[in-house]
């Protein structure tokens, strides 16, 4: 059972490093992903959204499989700097699961 | 098995703080494309290489030991390999790289210097032992006190040998140096532009007319982070080669796969596999202008009849003369 975690949606509020709030789950990034994984990126957009810390943490190599290519981007109807987010969660994943900087 | 992302991670960063690279090279062997030039050391604007053409031959012999890491043994061992990497260079004890390769790789840096000076550009100078690597692939992989800990000293360095204009190489060290360090580093303040760019505002005649076509693989980077699809192109055409544009092109350019190499190198050879299908379908010449989708693209080509060869070389053909 995926559990909402409060304090991972702040953390996303409060920085501006994620920001994924005009996406309209359209899926026109998921559809033109050269890497066709399901979860990329809009879904994971979704897990984010409704403060699912766990499904996120769950799937952390889809996270970490991003190009940063953009494609997703250059045909996103919002705007929605898609790159940029994905690079917010792997630094959220550096420093939560992998310790790997301050906390 | 789980990937081991988070010592692979830590290995990398490591290197970046400690050696100043994630695939520390000695100085010795990143400025010796220079020999012979007579590029002046140092000067308000100088060309920066940010070491990615140098390494990248050198990842070739070290992708055989990443691979293993994808699903053996390898892997776990890595955790404590982390550890003793703190201490003792562990990059120095994987295989060296192909002396061709690198042969191959450093004369890329010297064409572009012969295309600068060809059109007219001679006013720039090199850091040599002193320049380096941005950090981009640890930022990337969101290792970010470490890439920011690494910037402000690279821009140390830049700011103690009095830089004010650099002339970058490849897009990555171009969209570090443009893009990302004015939002980090304060008091940040150089004015960077890639070669292409540079060439584009000359006034470069080609001596030559090739009267030759060539497919375009445009980086993700320079047509989506850094508005450069025109420079190339009007480049070569000007040179009489013929640009053809494959199934996703410019702004909508198809990945390499490159970025995912370190960790997953795999899927990177998979979407190299998918691109070079699309660029064959325009023609067999590719040109590439970044050291990444050279070295892929390349890989993933080989037996399919496709030659792969970064910009500088045509247009050497063509301006040198
Ligand atoms: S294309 Fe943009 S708006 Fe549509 S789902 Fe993806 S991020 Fe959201
Ligand atoms: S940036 Fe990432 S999510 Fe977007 S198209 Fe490229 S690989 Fe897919």
């Amino acid at each position: 059972m995926a559990r909402v975690n409060t304090d991972f949606i702040d953390e996303v509020r409060r920085s501006d490093g994620f920001d994924a709030t005009a996406c309209m789950h359209c899926g026109q990034c998921t559809a033109i992903c050269p890497m066709g994984l399901d979860l990329l990126p809009r879904r994971l957009f979704f897990y984010v959204g409704a403060g699912l810390e766990d499904k996120v943490i769950e799937n952390l190599e889809t996270i970490f499989s991003c190009l940063l290519c953009r494609l997703c981007e250059e045909n996103c109807p919002r705007d929605v700097h898609i790159a940029e987010d994905v690079r917010f969660l792997r630094n959220y994943i550096n420093r939560k699961v992998h310790k790997l900087a301050r906390i | 098995m789980p990937l081991p992302i988070a010592p692979l991670l830590g290995f990398l960063s490591d290197n970046l703080t400690k050696r100043r690279s994630v695939m520390p090279m000695s100085s010795r062997k990143t400025t010796r494309w220079a020999a012979g030039l007579d590029i002046p050391a140092g000067g308000e604007t100088v060309l920066y290489t940010g070491l990615m053409y140098q390494i990248i031959p050198a990842l070739t012999s070290s992708e055989k030991t990443m691979s293993l890491v994808q699903d053996s043994w390898v892997g776990q061992l890595l955790s404590f390999g982390r550890t003793v990497n703190r201490f003792v260079n562990l990059t120095s004890f994987m295989p060296p790289a192909d002396r061709q390769e690198q042969k191959r790789y450093d004369q890329y840096l010297r064409n572009i210097v012969q295309l600068l000076r060809k059109a007219g550009v001679t006013e720039f100078g090199y850091l040599y032992g002193s320049e380096l690597y941005t950090g981009a692939l640890v930022r990337d992989l969101g290792v970010d006190d470490a890439f920011e800990q690494h910037a402000r000293k690279v821009h140390k360095m830049l700011d103690r040998q009095g830089v004010r204009r650099v002339i970058t190489v490849d897009p990555h060290t171009t969209d570090m140096l443009r893009n990302v360090y004015p939002k980090l580093v304060p008091g940040y303040n150089l004015e960077v532009k890639s070669y292409l760019e540079v060439l584009r505002e000359s006034e470069a005649r080609p001596k030559n007319r090739l009267e030759s076509e060539a497919v375009i693989h445009d980086s993700c980077l320079y047509a989506r982070y850094l508005d450069t699809v025109e420079q190339p192109r009007r480049l070569l055409e000007k040179a009489g080669v013929t640009a053809r544009d494959p199934e996703f092109s410019g702004k909508m350019t198809f990945c390499c796969g490159g970025p995912v190499e370190s960790l997953f190198p795999d899927k990177a050879g998979e979407i190299a596999g998918r691109r070079i299908k699309q660029l064959a379908e325009a023609g067999n010449d590719v040109v590439t202008m970044c050291p990444i989708c050279l070295h892929n693209l390349e890989k993933a080509a080989s037996g399919n009849g496709v030659s792969v060869r970064d910009i500088s070389e045509l247009l050497l053909q063509a301006y040198g003369g």
